[in-house]
């Protein structure tokens, strides 16, 4: 393994861990509100998170390039705060990520806050804690299998991301060059030992991974039901 | 009911299926480099009224075109952005040896999307007025390595090198300075010219003796060359006609 494949490996866990953090605080909320509201907009809202699960990535890339740039609205609201432009940087990726793995974060927690009913918050309530306390002394313990799943999810699909990247990146060694668009790099200078190295490794990572999720929720699974059964 | 009617079905697939069969005997499916799709449309709609075949056209980068072809796509005929490639398909026997030929040969521009920002003379290289400069990946885009070598033969390129980002292809290059997102890039004329001039912008064409030239080799895949329409297309491509639309945008051949 080369310098350049390390630094790839790097920015890419960098970005997924990043980008897996602002999804947990963002998702949250967000996941809370589709869970319990009865509002109108659960149906627009839910559909919006949903997105970038039937888009071609390179449909989102292409979009936020517009949008970001120098012409579009958010590339002209940065550039008057004085942030200058978003794509081409690594703070841009993480936009673009955090629109991509959305989905993956948000509905699992959402499903987990849906399927705990209102029953422990009104004994909660009843006990007079308050809404934050219940939060983060009842939600937070009863969801935290669906917060594993979110947060390996996030991360590992922000590891697999490659469209977006490709469109919002301008493969900046050490900036936005990350472990997708590496390994394409080197498929396409027909390296085809190098692209080996990366993607075996990529797939065994991934494999890992999801071995690894199954086999937590199996044991989280199998103990709920001791305790029921107790 | 069901069961009588499912000859009738396999009947019917059978004979749609043959009827396919004996359409493809004329058509020829081509691959085609990023740089060369507006002129090869063109080259594409005279060769099917002149000669009755059907051209199918796929689009994309020239190395990963390799990796198809080498792994059998179904493509008869190769039409790459360089020379390298197609020697290599010869050698390893996925083309017909002896059927290469440059069809074009490309030209490198500096273009920016805003009007008076890139000068007649380039010097707009040398000042501190932009941000960020797109080329396409020197590595595998021939146009992208054209880029390197003449910002590198003007002794610019350690004073460029921060700014550049690169798109994976000359057509990613494009979308990166269309856009605005980088102000100006070293992309192929052929993007920005039409019918012998400018589509909009401002642009620098990149002197000949900055960078070695940017031939565009074609080559008959070996999956072609029983194919009467793949080699119709090969002559065809050969003729003033084809010529004539290559030359108007702005490559040479």
């Amino acid at each position: 393994m080369n310098q350049a494949g390390l630094q790839a490996i790097w920015l890419t866990i960098n970005l997924a861990a990043t980008t897996t953090i602002v999804l947990l605080l963002l998702g949250t909320p967000l996941a809370w509100w589709l869970a319990r509201t009865r509002s109108w907009l659960k149906g627009p809202v839910a559909a919006l998170v949903a997105l970038p699960l039937v888009l071609p990535p390179v449909v989102l890339g292409f979009y936020l390039l517009v949008l970001m740039g120098p012409n579009g609205p958010v590339g002209q609201l940065t550039q008057s705060l004085g942030l200058g432009l978003l794509p081409f940087s690594f703070a841009g990726l993480v936009i673009g990520s955090v629109i991509y793995s959305m989905p993956f974060v948000v509905k699992p927690l959402q499903d987990a806050f849906e399927a705990m009913g209102d029953r422990p918050l009104e004994v909660a309530a009843t006990l007079r804690a308050s809404p934050l306390d219940t939060f983060f002394s009842v939600v937070l313990p009863l969801a935290r299998p669906a917060y594993l799943t979110a947060a390996v999810m996030g991360f590992a699909h922000t590891v697999g991301e490659f469209g977006i990247v490709l469109m919002l990146g301008g493969n900046i060694p050490g900036q936005t060059r990350l472990l997708s668009v590496q390994i394409y790099d080197h498929v396409e200078a027909l390296e085809y030992t190098q692209a080996h190295w990366l993607a075996g490794g990529l797939m065994v990572f991934a494999f890992a991974v999801l071995l690894a999720l199954h086999g937590v929720q199996q044991k989280a699974q199998t103990h709920t039901q001791h305790k029921r059964l107790a | 009911m069901n069961t009588s009617r499912i000859p009738h079905l396999l009947l019917w697939l059978m004979l749609s299926v043959s009827s396919v069969a004996v359409a493809r005997a004329d058509e020829v499916q081509v691959a085609v480099a990023a740089n060369f799709i507006a002129p090869m449309k063109l080259i594409v709609a005279d060769f099917e009224k002149d000669t009755g075949h059907i051209a199918i056209l796929s689009f994309g980068a020239t190395g990963k075109f390799y990796a198809q072809i080498t792994n059998g796509a179904a493509y008869e005929v190769f039409l790459a952005a360089d020379e390298e490639t197609p020697v290599k398909l010869e050698k390893n026997g996925f083309a017909v040896s002896g059927s290469r030929f440059t069809y074009a040969t490309g030209k490198l521009v500096l273009w920016s999307a805003q009007l008076g920002l890139v000068d007649a003379q380039g010097d707009v290289l040398k000042k501190n007025t932009f941000s960020k400069l797109a080329i396409a990946a020197p590595k595998v885009a021939p146009y992208g390595a054209a880029a390197v070598e003449s910002m590198t033969k003007l002794g610019l390129l350690a004073t460029l090198e921060p700014k550049l980002v690169t798109g994976e292809s000359i057509g990613q290059a494009f979308s990166f300075v269309a856009t605005g997102n980088a102000e100006l890039g070293f992309l192929a004329l052929s993007q920005v010219y039409v019918g012998g001039k400018l589509k909009s912008g401002s642009a620098w064409i990149v002197p000949d003796h900055l960078h070695s030239p940017i031939r565009q080799d074609a080559v008959l895949l070996a999956k072609g060359k029983a194919n009467k329409a793949a080699l119709a297309l090969v002559a065809f491509l050969k003729t003033e006609k084809a010529k004539t639309v290559i030359r108007s945008f702005g490559y040479q051949s």
